[in-house]
C-alpha cells in the first residue's frame, strides 16, 4: 500500500509527510509530525479530544484523512500560544481549574477558540451546546464553562 | 491569593495555579500514547467475538507471513501454574481454554506500524466452539444457567447454590426481629443497577521494552505503577525488581486504571520481538468491551421506621456480578456502605458474588457504594413520603456521628455528616420554587476513603528549593495540593516546591491513586518527610551556632533560636542551609514510609431538582447541589472539581449510562455515541458547599474527597423523579423509555 | 485502499464506474471514516468529492428554490441566512447531526447515502419535497429524496452513481417547516424517533402538508395520512390528535439498544404534534 506525499501548513509551519490513505489526520499529526497535543479518545468523532481547525473550520482530526490535508492550513493546540504568551483561554483554564486530568483540554481549547471567533459573547447555553462534542469525564463541565466565559469577557475587553 | 474558608493557614485553602497546568494547556503533557522510542513496534490485540466459547485452535501463520509482523503471542507463551488473583489477571490478559466474554483477548501481534498490526490481528485465525452464555446477574444464579467456571466458588457459598455463585458473606449486629417489631412501618423492595464504565477519555496505553534477560521498562498510563509492576511480573513470571515502571500523565482513571488489562502483552511481545519497544494503545471499543466496568447489581432492601423517622432495623441482600472471576465485584464494599450514613441499632447484610460472561470488573469511584445507596436511599425516601416526613430531617435524626457504631462494625471517629446535612438544609437551592413536572430529591452518600502503603521522599536543593518525590499519579491536581502542604509545613512559598511523580525504582512501594488517598496519604507522608528535613536543618543550624539542636526551632522557612535562652543568632534560612549543606554533613532530605490507617470517612449530601417531560419520559437536571465534608480543603478548586465530577458521573449512571448486551452476549454499545456519558449541554452548573470537619488522623485534617460524590446522585435523582411524576423507578438507568412506561402504567 | 481526488463530476463518476471492489464516495467522511476505523467497511477505492468545483455551493435556483451542492457542510448551511429563513426545518435537521466538529464536515448527501433509517436530515428533506441530482455512467436524473433509501445502509443508487446536489423547492409564502427528534441526551445521539413536517397556510388553515418520519421503519417514511389529518384544519387539538394517530399507525419500529418499539410509537405521535406546531408558527411568522 503506497503512501501519499502531503504538504500542509500546521500552526504556521510548512510541513510535509507521507500518509497511508487509511491514516487519519490525527494519526499524521501525532505519529508523523510529533504533534501529540491533539489526543485520541475515541477515533470515531465522539469525544472531541482530537479537535483541530482545518482552513478555519473546527473538525475532529480523527474524522479527516491525512491525505485530505493536502494544501490545507491546520491549527492545533500547540499553535494556541503565541510564543511564551498563552492564549487567554489557556490562562483562564489554569486559573479556573478547568482541567483535572487534562486529557480533554487540548480539544476543548481549540473548540472554544473557534466558538469565540464566531461568537465573542456566548451564553452559557451556547457554550454548552457548542462544546457538546467535547467529552470531559472529570470536571462535570462547570469550571470549563466558567473559564470560557471569563476568557471571552477578557477578550472582548481587550478587543 | 484569595483564601477560602480554611482558617489558620498561610497557604492551605488557597487556589494557586497547578504546576502541570502549563504543560496541559499547551499540549506538551505526555500521556500514555504520547510516548515513543527508537525502533518502536506497534501492537494490536485479537479479541473474542463470543461471550463464552471454547478456544479450539489459534493459527497465526497468515499473520506472521504479513511483511512487517515481528511477533504474535498467545496464552501458550505465558508461564503456567499461577493461582488465585494472579491466575485471574493472567487469564484476563490472554484467554486460556475459553473466551469468557465478548472482547476477551486471545492473541496479540506486534508489527512495524499500527496499520500492519491491525491487519495482522485480523489474519490470526481462531477456531471457537461457542458455548451458552449468561450476562445478567439474576439469570446467572438461576437453576440451569450455563456454568462459567466449574469449581470457582470458595468455601463461603452455602450448599445447593448454582456454581456461578462464588462468594457469600453476611454480617450485622443487633436483633433484627426486635428491630422490625419496633417499627411503625416496614417496607421491602428490590432494585437493580446496570454496569457502567469509568469512561475516562484516555484509552489505556503503554509502551514496553524487555530483552531476553527479563529486564524490562514500561511507560504506562496508570493510577498505580507499583500495581502494574506487581501484576505484570506475576503474570509473566519475572522478578518485580527487573521491571521499571514509569507512569505517564494520566487521562482519567476513576478506579479503572488500578489494574492491568493489556500491559503484560506489550512486554511479552517486546521480548519475543528481540527486545524492540512495543506500543500498545486500546481503541475506545476495546476499552468498553474489555476493561473496567463496574459490577451490575440486584438488591433487596428492608427497612423499619418509627413514625418519628427513627430507623429501627435495616437489612439488605445484594447480588453482584463482576465478570468471570471471583473477587472482582465490590459486593463487600457495597454491603458495608449500605447503611453507613446511619446509626442503626439492628442491621444485617448478606451478599452473593456471581460470575457472568462479562468483562472483569474494576474499581469505579467508591466501588459498590453508589449501587447500595440507590437501593437504600430510594427506599428510605419512599418511606419518608409514606409517613409524611421531611427526608433531610429523617437523615439528620438518624445520622451517624463521632462515637456511633457504624453499620459495618467499627466506631466512627470525628465525621461530618451532621454538619453536611445542616449545611444542606441552610442552602438556598432548597428554597427554589418548583413548577409542574418538576421535583426535588435528596440523598446522602458515604465512602470509607483509604490510606494504604505510601512512600515519599523530599530533598532540599542547594538554593533552598524543595523537591518532593511521590508515587501516586496525579489525576486531578494532587501535585498542587501536596506542594501546598509541603510549603505550608516548611514555611516557604508554594512555587519553591516541586512535586514529581517518580518511577518504581525511586521509592518504596506505593499503592495507586485510589480510595481517595493521594492527597491524604502522599500529603501526610510529604509532611512527615518535611518535618524530618526540618529537624535536620535545625541540627545544621544548631551545629553552626554551637547550641543544642533542641534549642533551635523552625519557623517561616528558617531556623531560629528557640528563645532568648538559646542565644542571639540571626535566623538561617532554608536557602542558606541548603547552600552550605555539602560542607555541613551532606545532602538534606526527608522520607516517610507508612501504611496509613488514619484516613477519615467522607460523607456527602446531594439535592437535585429535575423536570420530567411527561410525554417522552426525558429527565432534565435543573439544579444540582453537592455538600460534602472534605476534612480540610487544601486546594478548594480541585475539591470542588471532585464534587462536580463525581456528581456528573452519578447523573450519567442514573439517567443514561448502561452496558447493553444483545441476545448473542455481545456488547451493543461500544462507542461513546451509544455509551451515553453526560455531555456539556446535559448538565447545569453544579453548586458545591465544602464542609470542613478536619480529620484528626491527618496533620492538616485532610479526608479524601474523590469518591463520595458519585454515590448520592443515583438515589437523589430517583427520588426527584418520584417527586416530579409520582412514579418510583427501581432500576437503573432511569432512561426515558423506562420513565415513560412508568408514567403510562396504571396507578 | 486507494484515494482519488477527481476534479470533476464526470471524472468521479468515471472512476466509480471503473472500479471492481468496494467503492465509496467521500463527502464529509463522518460515516466513511467511522466505518473504516471500526473495520466495518474498508473501501478499495475512495473517491473524494471535495476537490470538485461547484459541488461546494449553495445557490438560489431560477424557480426560487435552492441547490445545495453535495459537499456543502452542515456548518455552511447554518451560516447561510437566506437558506435558514426559507427552510429552517431542513437546516435544523442537518444541524442536529453530530457535534460542532461533525458539522464542520457532514453533508446532506452523505447523510442520505449512508442509508441510516435514523438519518436526521432526511425527514426534513422529504417533508420539504426535496429532490436530488443523481449523476452516473448513464447521465443525470433527478429523484425525490424519499426514493433514495432502500433499507438500513442501502440506497437505490446504481453502481457508479453519485449525488451532485440537493434541490429544495421554492418556499413560497405562508410556508413553514420543522424537524424534531428524540434522543436521551441533549446532543451527540442517534435519533430514536425523528419527525419532519412542512406545511403551508391560507390564513389560519393548513392547505398543504408533508409529514415524514425517521427511525421508526427500515427507511424514512412519507405519511400521506398524517398530512391529510392536518390539511384543512387550523391545527386544533382534534387535528393534532388525528396527526398523532396517523403517524403511530404508520410507524413500524423495532426495539433495539436505542429504544423500544412501544416507546418509539408513543413518542412519534408526541413529536409530530410538537413539530407541526413549530412549522405552523413559522408559517404564521412567514405570513407577517
Ligand atoms: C460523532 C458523530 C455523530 C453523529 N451524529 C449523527 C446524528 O445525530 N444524526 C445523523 O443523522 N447522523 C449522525 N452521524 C452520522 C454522519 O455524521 C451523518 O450521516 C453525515 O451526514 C454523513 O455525511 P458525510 O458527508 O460525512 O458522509 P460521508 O461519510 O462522506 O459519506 C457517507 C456515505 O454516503 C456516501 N456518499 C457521500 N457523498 C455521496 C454523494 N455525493 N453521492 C453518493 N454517495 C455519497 C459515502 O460513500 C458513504 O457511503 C454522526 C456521526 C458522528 C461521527
Ligand atoms: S478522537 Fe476524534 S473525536 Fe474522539
Ligand atoms: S479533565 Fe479529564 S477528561 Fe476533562
Amino acid at each position: 500500500m503506497s503512501r501519499i506525499h502531503v504538504t500542509a501548513t500546521v500552526n504556521g509551519d510548512a510541513v510535509e509527510f507521507l500518509a497511508d490513505p487509511r491514516d487519519s489526520l490525527l494519526d499524521c499529526l501525532r505519529d508523523q509530525l510529533n504533534l501529540t497535543g491533539s489526543k485520541e479518545g475515541c477515533g470515531t468523532g465522539d469525544c472531541g479530544a482530537c479537535s483541530v481547525t482545518v482552513d478555519g473550520t473546527l473538525v475532529c482530526s480523527c474524522l479527516v484523512l491525512g491525505v485530505e490535508a493536502q494544501g490545507k492550513t491546520i491549527e492545533t493546540v500547540e499553535g494556541l500560544a503565541k510564543g511564551a504568551e498563552l492564549h487567554p483561554l489557556q490562562r483562564k483554564f489554569i486559573e479556573h481549574a478547568a482541567l483535572q486530568c487534562g486529557f480533554c483540554t487540548p480539544g476543548i481549547l481549540v473548540a472554544a477558540k473557534a466558538l469565540l471567533a464566531e461568537n465573542p459573547d456566548p451564553t452559557e447555553t451556547e457554550i454548552r451546546f457548542w462544546l457538546a462534542g467535547n467529552l470531559c469525564r472529570c470536571t462535570g463541565y462547570d469550571k470549563i464553562i466558567r473559564a470560557v466565559q471569563d476568557a471571552a469577557a477578557e477578550m472582548r475587553g481587550a478587543a | 491569593m484569595a483564601k477560602d474558608q480554611t482558617q489558620g493557614y498561610r497557604l492551605i485553602g488557597t487556589r494557586p495555579d497547578r504546576p502541570d497546568g502549563l504543560d496541559k494547556v499547551t499540549g506538551r503533557a505526555r500521556y500514555g500514547a504520547d510516548i515513543s522510542a527508537p525502533g518502536m513496534l506497534h501492537a494490536a490485540v485479537v479479541r473474542s467475538p463470543h461471550a463464552h466459547a471454547k478456544i479450539l485452535k489459534i493459527d497465526a501463520t497468515k499473520a506472521l507471513a504479513l511483511p512487517g509482523v515481528k511477533a504474535v503471542i498467545t496464552r501458550a507463551d505465558l508461564p503456567t501454574g499461577l493461582t488465585g488473583e494472579d491466575w485471574n489477571l493472567q487469564e484476563n490478559t490472554l484467554a486460556g481454554e475459553k473466551a469468557l466474554y465478548d472482547g476477551h483477548a486471545v492473541a496479540a501481534v506486534a508489527a512495524t506500524t499500527k496499520l500492519i498490526a491491525q491487519d495482522a490481528a485480523k489474519l490470526v485465525e481462531v477456531t471457537y466452539e461457542v458455548l451458552p452464555h449468561v450476562t445478567d446477574v439474576d439469570a446467572a444464579m438461576a437453576p440451569g444457567a450455563p456454568v462459567i467456571r466449574e469449581g470457582a466458588a470458595d468455601h463461603s457459598v452455602p450448599e445447593g447454590m448454582h456454581p456461578n455463585v462464588v462468594r457469600y458473606m453476611d454480617f450485622g449486629h443487633g436483633d433484627m426481629d426486635a428491630g422490625f417489631a419496633a417499627a411503625d412501618l416496614v417496607r421491602e423492595q428490590s432494585y437493580k443497577t446496570e454496569a457502567t464504565h469509568q469512561g475516562y477519555i484516555e484509552p489505556h496505553a503503554c509502551m514496553a521494552q524487555m530483552g531476553a534477560d527479563d529486564r524490562g521498562e514500561m511507560w504506562v498510563c496508570t493510577q498505580g505503577h507499583w500495581y502494574i509492576r506487581r501484576m505484570t511480573s506475576a503474570v509473566l513470571g519475572i522478578d518485580a525488581a527487573k521491571l521499571r515502571v514509569t507512569p505517564s500523565e494520566i487521562g482519567g482513571g476513576f478506579g479503572g486504571k488500578t489494574t492491568i488489562f493489556m500491559e503484560p502483552l506489550a512486554l511479552a511481545l517486546s521480548q519475543k520481538a528481540g527486545g524492540r519497544p512495543v506500543k500498545l494503545v486500546m481503541s475506545r471499543s476495546e476499552v468498553l468491551r474489555a476493561t473496567g466496568p463496574t459490577a451490575s447489581a440486584s438488591m433487596d432492601v428492608k427497612l423499619g421506621l418509627k413514625k418519628d423517622g427513627t430507623i429501627t432495623a435495616a437489612q439488605v441482600k445484594f447480588r453482584m456480578q463482576g465478570g468471570p472471576y471471583i473477587g472482582s465485584s465490590p459486593v463487600g464494599e457495597a454491603l458495608s456502605c449500605a447503611f453507613a450514613c446511619y446509626d442503626v441499632p439492628n442491621v444485617m447484610h448478606e451478599g452473593y458474588e456471581v460470575l457472568a460472561n462479562r468483562p472483569k470488573a474494576a474499581a469505579y469511584r467508591a466501588p459498590g457504594s453508589p449501587m447500595a445507596a440507590f437501593a437504600t436511599e430510594s427506599l428510605l425516601d419512599e418511606m419518608c413520603r409514606e409517613l409524611g416526613l421531611d427526608p433531610l430531617k429523617v437523615r439528620l435524626k438518624n445520622a451517624a456521628k463521632e462515637g456511633t457504631k457504624s453499620s459495618y462494625g467499627p466506631t466512627y471517629n470525628r465525621i461530618g455528616l451532621v454538619e453536611s446535612l445542616e449545611a444542606t438544609m441552610a442552602h438556598k437551592n432548597l428554597l427554589a420554587p418548583l413548577g409542574p413536572n418538576q421535583g426535588r430529591g435528596v440523598a446522602s452518600g458515604f465512602w470509607f476513603n483509604w490510606g494504604g502503603e505510601t512512600s515519599v521522599s523530599l530533598c532540599i536543593g542547594e538554593d533552598g528549593t524543595v523537591t518532593v518525590s511521590v508515587g501516586t499519579p496525579d489525576i486531578g491536581g494532587s501535585r498542587a495540593s501536596i506542594a501546598l502542604m509541603t510549603a505550608e509545613c516548611l514555611g516557604i512559598a508554594y512555587d519553591k516546591v516541586r512535586v514529581n511523580i517518580v518511577e518504581t525504582g525511586a521509592l518504596g512501594v506505593n499503592e495507586p491513586t485510589h480510595g481517595s488517598r493521594a492527597t491524604f496519604a502522599s500529603g501526610l507522608a510529604a509532611v512527615e518527610a518535611a518535618k524530618q528535613a526540618m529537624a535536620e536543618m535545625c541540627r545544621r543550624a544548631a551545629a553552626e551556632w554551637d547550641i543544642d539542636a533542641e534549642a533551635v526551632e523552625w519557623r517561616d522557612g528558617a531556623a531560629h533560636p528557640a528563645g532568648p535562652n538559646a542565644g542571639k543568632f540571626p535566623p538561617l534560612s532554608i536557602g542558606e542551609i541548603g547552600a552550605k549543606m555539602g560542607g555541613t554533613g551532606g545532602p538534606i532530605s526527608g522520607h516517610h514510609e507508612v501504611t496509613a490507617t488514619t484516613h477519615g470517612a467522607s460523607f456527602g449530601v446531594h439535592v437535585v431538582d429535575v423536570e420530567v417531560d411527561p410525554e417522552t419520559g426525558r429527565t432534565t437536571i435543573l439544579r444540582y447541589l453537592v455538600v460534602q465534608d472534605a476534612g480540610t480543603a487544601i486546594h478548594p478548586a480541585y475539591v470542588e472539581g471532585q464534587y462536580q465530577g463525581g456528581a456528573a458521573q452519578g447523573i450519567g449512571w442514573a439517567l443514561n449510562e448502561e452496558y447493553v448486551y444483545g441476545a448473542d452476549g455481545r456488547l451493543q454499545n461500544t462507542v461513546f455515541l451509544d455509551y451515553r456519558v453526560p455531555v456539556a449541554s446535559d448538565l447545569p452548573m453544579i453548586d458545591t458547599v465544602i464542609v470542613e470537619v478536619p480529620n484528626p488522623g491527618h496533620p492538616y485534617g485532610v479526608r479524601g474527597v474523590g469518591e463520595t460524590g458519585i454515590t448520592p446522585p443515583l438515589p437523589a435523582i430517583a427520588n426527584a423523579i418520584h417527586a416530579a411524576t409520582g412514579k418510583r423507578i427501581r432500576s437503573l438507568p432511569m432512561s426515558p423509555s423506562k420513565v415513560l412506561a412508568a408514567i403510562k402504567a396504571q396507578g | 485502499m486507494r484515494y482519488h481526488a477527481p476534479s470533476s463530476v464526470a471524472e468521479a463518476v468515471k472512476l466509480a464506474a471503473g472500479t471492481t471492489g468496494i467503492t465509496r464516495f467521500l463527502s464529509g467522511g463522518t460515516d466513511v471514516l467511522v466505518q473504516l476505523r471500526a473495520g466495518m467497511v474498508t473501501p478499495d477505492d475512495l473517491i473524494d468529492l471535495k476537490k470538485i468545483p461547484g459541488l461546494h455551493d449553495i445557490t438560489k435556483t431560477a424557480d426560487g428554490g435552492w441547490r445545495i451542492g453535495a459537499t456543502v457542510s452542515g456548518a455552511e448551511m447554518r451560516r447561510h441566512a437566506a437558506l435558514c429563513a426559507d427552510w429552517p426545518g431542513v437546516v435544523e435537521g442537518m444541524n442536529l447531526v453530530g457535534s460542532t466538529q461533525v458539522q464542520g464536515r457532514a453533508t446532506l448527501a452523505g447523510n442520505l447515502c449512508n442509508g441510516s433509517p435514523a438519518a436526521d436530515s432526511v425527514p426534513g428533506m422529504v417533508a420539504a419535497g426535496a429532490r436530488v441530482v443523481v449523476t452516473g455512467p448513464n447521465g443525470t436524473r433527478d429523484v425525490a429524496v424519499e426514493d433514495i433509501p432502500a433499507g438500513p445502509g442501502r440506497t437505490k443508487l446504481q453502481p457508479g452513481e453519485m449525488i451532485e446536489a440537493v434541490l429544495l423547492p421554492p418556499r413560497g409564502t405562508q410556508g413553514g417547516d420543522a424537524y424534531l427528534r428524540f434522543i436521551p441526551r441533549t446532543e451527540m445521539d442517534i435519533a430514536v424517533v425523528g419527525v419532519g413536517i412542512s406545511l403551508t397556510l391560507d390564513g389560519d388553515k393548513v392547505v398543504s402538508a408533508r409529514v415524514s418520519l425517521g427511525a421508526v421503519a427500515p427507511t424514512v417514511l412519507l405519511v400521506d395520512a398524517a398530512a391529510k389529518a392536518i390539511i384543512g384544519t387550523t391545527l386544533d387539538e382534534a387535528a393534532l390528535a388525528a396527526l398523532a394517530t396517523a403517524v403511530r399507525a404508520a410507524a413500524t419500529p423495532i426495539s433495539d439498544k436505542r429504544g423500544t418499539a412501544e416507546f418509539r410509537k408513543e413518542v412519534v405521535g408526541v413529536l409530530a404534534g410538537r413539530a407541526a406546531r413549530i412549522a405552523y408558527d413559522r408559517a404564521k411568522g412567514a405570513a407577517k
